[in-house]
């Protein structure tokens, strides 16, 4: 086994009594206080979550653009600077290698933001299509910290815990500040379906600004497993769950994240082909009536007990009162109000087709 | 007088004459966090000792619940469905099936109190 890595803020977890587990390599805190109060705070207030585990890759040289839009399913030509988009890289057969945010510090200038499970594989899947192009590649993974404050008063946490100015971002855009000779990114992103900040900097900053936050007595330390709950409801999808090497992003519902009509890009024929023809399976959300819950990987059955297909992501949800699961079935079922079946343990339950985004998003755009 | 076993998983049994009430110990439903669900058998049921007879669910994961000895469902704890929540406030008040021992000679492989609170220490090291 290799050893589990920690983040630049592992021992104030650790000081603050959370659960510590394994994900993606490093040993991260799932919870403080406890997972519901945590997913509230962030609905209704304010929380903090460690993201340190999360990958950066730098990519620049004359090409960059060129390059970014080929392994890239979402069109980087024409964003601005300071400007983000999130996207996917495909493999040749349309598949996820993973999901990403790009943010264009400058022209020719890209930071790619990729998942910790998949930082090994995506830097030498990207090293190894530059071969064609006149770029750099450099991944700051090591170097980098990244706290995500996230809730209806993250952007007073900012401003008057942290002393950062952001009311002037919209979402889904960034800026970099210099503070006390130290280089800060702070972008309106997240991944809790709130309106709230990613924050990236060196090690030393990333814990000033942590101690800053928790010193402050308003803002809750929350960790992956509330994480996992915000971003679920809300119908965002977790690479291992809902996207996979062998999952496109047809099935997966995000084609509005590939974009055809720019030049040629990895993946790009198989989601041509499946725009038009359909894929064979779907990702949809299932509702179930009984309080039992559908878990990862369960399987989902039509009315003859036939299998057609399993479950990403399951909860009882805690914004929404409810069992209820995202899952990748056979396309013919996929639609609204059918009913299904979820095998959970002894028993099969009945599930309905429903809409996978359980709870409204309160993005300020 | 009523005694409580501890198995290896940590459920309890506490025996009172031929009558045996299982749940998950505080310690479990420590390391569980936010019960939001308990799968539990019916009326009738018989549990096999060491097997499977239900499941406990956090919001993150199901836990299997095994039986710690072998008897036949006599009340399920109806609370439970509406509030699996009690299992946080008090796990040993809160059981979760109550049973008829089959065979209390099974009761001899489990641990005491004693025996489980070492059993602990040592699965937090």
């Amino acid at each position: 086994m290799e050893e589990l890595r920690k983040t630049c803020l592992h021992d104030k977890h650790v000081g603050l009594g959370a659960q510590m587990s394994p994900f993606g390599g490093f040993d991260m805190p799932i919870q403080y206080s406890g997972i519901v109060e945590e997913h509230n705070a962030v609905r209704n207030n304010c929380g903090v979550f460690d993201v340190s585990h999360m990958g950066e890759v730098l990519v620049t040289g004359p090409e960059a653009e060129k390059y970014v839009n080929y392994i890239f399913s979402n069109d980087v030509e024409g964003l601005p600077d300071g400007g983000i988009l999130y996207g996917m890289m495909l493999n040749h057969n349309g598949g996820v290698v993973d999901d990403l945010l790009v943010y264009k510090r400058g022209e020719n200038h890209f930071l790619l933001v990729i998942n910790a499970s998949n930082i090994a594989k995506d830097v030498a899947w990207i090293e190894e299509q530059a071969k064609n192009f006149n770029v750099d590649i450099k991944n700051i993974s090591d170097e980098t910290g990244e706290i995500a404050v996230q809730g209806p008063e993250a952007e007073a946490a900012l401003e008057e815990i942290l002393a950062i100015p952001c009311k002037e971002l919209t979402f889904y855009t960034f800026k970099e500040l210099d503070r006390d000779g130290k280089h800060l990114i702070v972008s309106r992103t997240g991944y809790t379906g709130e309106d709230g900040f990613e924050i990236y900097a060196d090690h030393e900053t990333i814990r000033d600004l942590w101690d800053k936050l928790m010193a402050s007595g308003k803002v809750a330390p929350c960790g992956l497993g509330c994480r996992d709950t915000l971003r679920f409801e809300v119908g965002l999808p977790l690479y291992g769950d809902e996207l996979a090497d062998d999952i496109t992003p047809v099935e997966a519902c995000l084609s509005m994240f590939v974009k055809l009509n720019k030049p040629e890009f990895i993946g790009r024929e198989v989601i041509e082909r499946q725009k038009a023809e359909g894929a064979p399976r779907k990702l949809v959300g299932l509702e179930l009536a009984d309080r039992a819950i559908p878990r990862h990987g369960y399987e989902v059955l039509n009315a003859d007990d036939e299998v057609i297909g399993y479950v990403t992501t399951g909860y009882r949800g805690i914004s929404v009162d409810k069992s209820i699961a995202a899952a990748l079935i056979q396309t013919p079922y996929a639609v609204k109000d059918n009913e299904l079946k979820i095998r959970i343990r002894r028993k099969t339950f009945p599930a309905k087709v429903v809409a996978k985004k359980f709870y409204k998003k309160s993005y300020k755009k | 007088m009523s005694k409580t076993y501890y198995s290896p998983s940590h459920e309890y049994v506490t025996v009172d004459g031929n009558i045996g009430y299982i749940g998950i110990s505080d310690y479990a439903q420590q390391a569980l966090g936010n019960v939001v669900y308990v799968d539990m058998p019916e009326d009738g049921d018989d549990l096999v000792a060491g097997e499977d007879f239900g499941a406990v669910e956090s919001v993150k994961a199901a836990s299997d619940l095994f039986a710690p000895v072998s008897g036949a469902v006599v009340e399920i704890n109806e609370q439970l469905i509406d509030n699996p929540r009690l299992i946080n406030e008090d796990a040993m008040s809160n059981w979760i099936v109550k049973v008829e021992l089959t065979d209390p000679s099974e009761l001899d492989k489990l641990m005491d109190e004693e025996a489980y609170r070492a059993h602990c220490e040592a699965e937090k090291h």
